[in-house]
C-alpha cells in the first residue's frame, strides 16, 4: 500500500490524478443532485405533521452532515501532515475548509428557515444549534491560522493541530440531541436501529446525501488543484497546466 | 404525486416561501464558493504568466550582458 501512495506525496502526482477523476465527481454530483432535489420537492409525499415545510429536510440534512463529514477529513489531512509532513495534505487544509465552512452555513440558514414555520423562531441557542455555530467558528478559525504566519508551512502545522483539537466538538454536534434538552429532532438516520423515516423520504434523502458527498469532494478537487499550482508556479509543468485554458 | 397543480407545487401548503427560500441561499452559499475557486485560478493564470514574462526579460537582460 505505502509503495502505491508514496508517489502522490509529489504535488504533480496528485494534480493529474484529481485531474483525472474529477469531471466523474463533477457528473455524479450533477446527476445525483437533481434527481434527489426533484425527487424531494416534487415527488416525495408530504408529511403528516409538517406538512410540505419538511422538505428543507433534503438540504438540510446532508449540508449538516457533511460540514461534519468535511470537518473529519481536514482533521485527518492535519494529522497526516503533522505526522508524515506530506506537503499535498497541509494544501488541502485550505482547500476543505471554504467548502465545509459553505456547507456549515447551508445547514445553518436552512435550519433556521425551517425553524420558522415549525418551531416559531429562526434561532435559538440551544445545543445542537449552538455546537454547530461552533464548527462554522472552527472552520474560519483554521483557515485565518492557516494564513497567519509568514512561513506557509508554520501556518499549515498550527491550522493543522487546531483542526485536530475541533475534532471534539464532532460528537458534541452529533450527540448534542440526547444529552441536552432542545428544540432540535433526534436523529432519524445516523443510528444503527431502523431509520425513523418513512422510505417514500428516505429514498430521496440518500440520493440526495449522495449527491452531497460528490458535491463536496468535486469542491475540494477543484480547490486542491487550485492550492496545488499556487505552490509549484514556478514549475513548467504549472505554467503549462495553467497556459492550456 | 403530492401536488394537483404547478400552482399547488409553488405554494408547498402555505409553506413556499420558506421551502424556496432555504433552496435558493443554499445554492448561492455553494455557487459563491465554486466562483471563487473559478476567479482564483483566473488570477493564477495572471501570476504564471507575469513570472514567465519576468523570466524571459531576465533571460534576455543576461544575454545582452555577456555579449
Amino acid at each position: 500500500m505505502w509503495r502505491w501512495l508514496h508517489p502522490y506525496a509529489k504535488p504533480e502526482a496528485t494534480y493529474r490524478l484529481v485531474e483525472k477523476l474529477l469531471p466523474w465527481f463533477a457528473a455524479l454530483t450533477f446527476i445525483s443532485l437533481v434527481v434527489g432535489v426533484v425527487w424531494g420537492l416534487a415527488f416525495a409525499p408530504a408529511d403528516y405533521q409538517q406538512g410540505d415545510s419538511y422538505r428543507i429536510i433534503f438540504l438540510h440534512v446532508p449540508a449538516a452532515i457533511f460540514s461534519m463529514g468535511a470537518y473529519a477529513g481536514m482533521a485527518i489531512m492535519g494529522g497526516i501532515a503533522l505526522i508524515w509532513q506530506i506537503k499535498t495534505a497541509e494544501w488541502s487544509i485550505p482547500a476543505i475548509a471554504p467548502v465545509g465552512a459553505a456547507l456549515t452555513v447551508v445547514a445553518l440558514l436552512t435550519g433556521a428557515i425551517w425553524g420558522k414555520p415549525m418551531w416559531g423562531t429562526w434561532w435559538i441557542w440551544d445545543a445542537r444549534l449552538t455546537s454547530e455555530l461552533i464548527l462554522l467558528f472552527l472552520y474560519i478559525g483554521v483557515m485565518a491560522l492557516y494564513f497567519a504566519f509568514d512561513d506557509a508551512r508554520t501556518g499549515a502545522k498550527a491550522a493543522a493541530i487546531l483542526s485536530l483539537v475541533g475534532v471534539i466538538n464532532l460528537p458534541i454536534i452529533h450527540y448534542s440531541v440526547e444529552w441536552w434538552n432542545t428544540l432540535h429532532q433526534g436523529a432519524t438516520i445516523t443510528k444503527f436501529e431502523r431509520p425513523s423515516i418513512a422510505t417514500s423520504m428516505l429514498i430521496p434523502l440518500l440520493i440526495c446525501l449522495a449527491g452531497f458527498l460528490f458535491l463536496t469532494i468535486s469542491l475540494v478537487m477543484m480547490r486542491l488543484k487550485n492550492e496545488i499550482l499556487r505552490h509549484e508556479l514556478g514549475r513548467p509543468w504549472a505554467q503549462q497546466e495553467l497556459e492550456k485554458n | 404525486m403530492p401536488f394537483d397543480s404547478f400552482q399547488d407545487f409553488i405554494i408547498m401548503g402555505g409553506y413556499g416561501l420558506y421551502v424556496w427560500l432555504s433552496f435558493f441561499l443554499s445554492f448561492v452559499v455553494i455557487a459563491l464558493v465554486a466562483l471563487e475557486t473559478a476567479i482564483a485560478r483566473k488570477s493564477l493564470q495572471k501570476k504564471s504568466q507575469q513570472l514567465q514574462n519576468r523570466q524571459q526579460r531576465l533571460a534576455k537582460r543576461q544575454r545582452s550582458v555577456s555579449q
